[in-house]
């Protein structure tokens, strides 16, 4: 009886969390058809135009295309160095493995706010201050984390003595490597490059204190528009960036399975 | 190590060989996280010292002197208790039920808490600023079904900032849990009625020790975020609740203040690292 009851509990907890989780997501994407200048849900017939409005919504395209180039690289560079670092540390002849495997996840537990000002006296003080270069640079200490978590889980479940294998059967080296070890590890890395994507095109808090005038990443341009004047227009431009999400998340859902991500989260 | 049989070094020069090609793989990360990491703290921590006249504490007195500022601590501190709290109050139960599922009732839930966490915070905090409106959707829907006569304020309140902070974060405690619930033998429970433990008991002296991992990582994150949070108190409550977080940036964006701010992120700072080192120490007793 009192199992069963847990059990009940446990349902209802599942269904109220899943339903306060999406609720946000299902609201703005209703308001972005709003009728009206006001967050009006499109009930009885709704309007398009605030999707027409985004293109023309101040800076937004210059914006757009900084954060996916830093986005982009910060994980490209991210994803090769921090894949090199889970191999070291997972063949264990690394020494202080284990301390530099915490070191390398340990930007994630620390305040984003808080590694922005730093970054930026840093900046200042060693005379770095090309704003494009500095934002790319302090990417790599928000995505790095990312990719090393996940490459690091990924390659403990990995046996190297297979490369080997893969030798004694005739394959060379980088063909054994290319045949045995990077089939195995391309979840992984999969999923590693698209939470470091995200953490990267997403990310304000660092962002926010290196940007300038005329160089703004989209979240500090999005966040400038909804304090100024918030219309559905920004609920549109929500609405096409979570189906951007959903796209990138289906797709890696059909390359390697959703119940992976939830393994690495740990 | 290409040419190990053909060779046949030493044991002694291969094994030098691995360990200076494990370094070499490590080196790139290495050099990120010493300059792009340690060094930038580093330097906060020198800037939140060094005044006018050399060393100085002036900071640090002010920030943990004046009752205004201490207040910023524990608004930082309390928003951080609630959302874990409330966060695994959740969790906890839901994470069983997600661990039983199956099929497409799984995928769907397991959909429910991946698309929120890759969803941009700037999207959801925004999304509830929409949802919390005099004339939002909660004030239709509580005046619809008759809770209610006329709109309730609750943008701008702490019920919307935990509210909001509740929704962003708690995928970062269920998902940790979830993972070792989801490990956890079924046939535990069985064993534990069969040595004549009532449910209570099993729950208490079975199952919560060995999910306990589980709780202390997503304790531990969900803290960690919802402390240094800034977009979720900008958005929703605003100048009403100063956190440590919203300090920092008025102390580097507007006051031009940056020792002050570097002392205030370096308390953040020191609340993040005394976290992460209790749970690690929490986690090591476990093992």
């Amino acid at each position: 009886m009192l199992t069963r009851l847990a059990i009940l509990f446990a349902w209802v907890a599942a269904i109220g969390l899943a339903l306060f989780l999406v609720a946000p997501l299902i609201v703005i994407a209703a308001a972005s058809f709003s009728p009206t200048p006001v967050f009006d849900l499109p009930i009885g017939g709704g309007s398009l135009r605030w999707y027409a409005r985004i293109a023309r919504l101040d800076g937004f395209w210059p914006s757009l295309s900084l954060s996916l180039e830093i986005a982009f690289l910060s994980t490209a560079i991210s994803l090769v160095c921090g894949t090199l670092a889970a191999i070291a540390i997972a063949r264990g002849k690394l020494p202080g493995a284990g301390t530099f495997a915490t070191a390398l996840v340990s930007p994630l537990m620390m305040p984003g706010l808080v590694l922005g000002i730093a970054l930026l006296q840093y900046f200042r003080a060693i005379g770095f201050t090309a704003t494009w270069s500095t934002l790319l640079v302090a990417h790599l200490i928000v995505t790095l984390p990312y990719v090393a978590r996940t490459m690091i889980a990924g390659l403990a479940r990995f046996d190297f003595t297979l490369v080997e294998a893969a030798r004694t059967l005739g394959c060379t080296y980088p063909g054994g490597i290319l045949r045995v070890m990077v089939p195995a590890l391309a979840p992984s890395f999969l999923i590693a490059g698209l939470f470091s994507f995200l953490a990267s095109f997403d990310n304000y808090p660092v962002s926010i204190f290196l940007a300038d005038v005329r160089t703004k990443t989209l979240p500090i341009r999005m966040l400038q528009y909804i304090e100024e004047a918030p219309d559905p227009t920004l609920a549109a431009l929500s609405t096409l960036i979570l189906l951007g999400t959903i796209v990138l998340l289906v797709a890696s859902d059909r390359l390697v399975g959703l119940h992976r991500m939830a393994g690495t989260a740990d | 190590m290409t040419d190990v049989a053909i060779s046949a070094p030493s044991p002694a020069a291969s094994a030098d060989r691995e360990r200076l090609s494990a370094i070499g793989f490590a080196l790139p990360s290495f050099l990120i996280l010493a300059c792009v990491f340690a060094l930038p703290l580093a330097l906060l921590l020198g800037v939140s010292v060094i005044g006018p006249d050399g060393l100085t504490l002036t900071h640090y007195r002010r920030l943990l002197g004046t009752p205004y500022y201490l207040g910023v601590i524990w608004n930082s501190l309390r928003l951080g208790l609630l959302t874990t709290l409330i966060t695994f109050a959740v969790s906890y139960p839901a994470s069983f039920a997600l661990a039983r599922a199956r099929g497409a009732v799984r995928s769907i839930l397991l959909a429910t808490l991946f698309l929120p966490l890759a969803a941009s915070v700037i999207v959801k905090a925004f999304a509830w600023t929409i949802l919390l409106r005099s004339d939002g959707v909660v004030n239709q829907f509580l005046m619809a079904i008759g809770v209610i006569e006329d709109p309730i304020r609750m943008i701008f309140t702490e019920t919307a900032l935990v509210v909001g902070s509740v929704n962003i974060f708690l995928p970062f405690m269920i998902l940790p849990i979830f993972a070792v619930v989801a490990q956890l033998d079924p046939r535990l429970p069985e064993a534990a009625a069969t040595l004549g433990a009532s449910p209570l008991v099993t729950f208490f002296r079975v199952i919560v020790p060995l999910t306990l991992p589980g709780i202390i990582a997503g304790v531990a994150l969900v803290f960690s975020l919802s402390v240094s949070a800034y977009v979720v108190p900008t958005l929703l409550i605003g100048e009403k609740y100063p956190t440590l977080s919203t300090t920092i940036a008025k102390a580097y964006l507007l006051a031009r203040e940056p020792g002050f701010g570097a002392a205030a992120g370096v308390v953040l700072l020191a609340i993040a690292i005394l976290v992460v080192a209790l749970s690690a120490r929490l986690a090591r007793e476990q093992a």
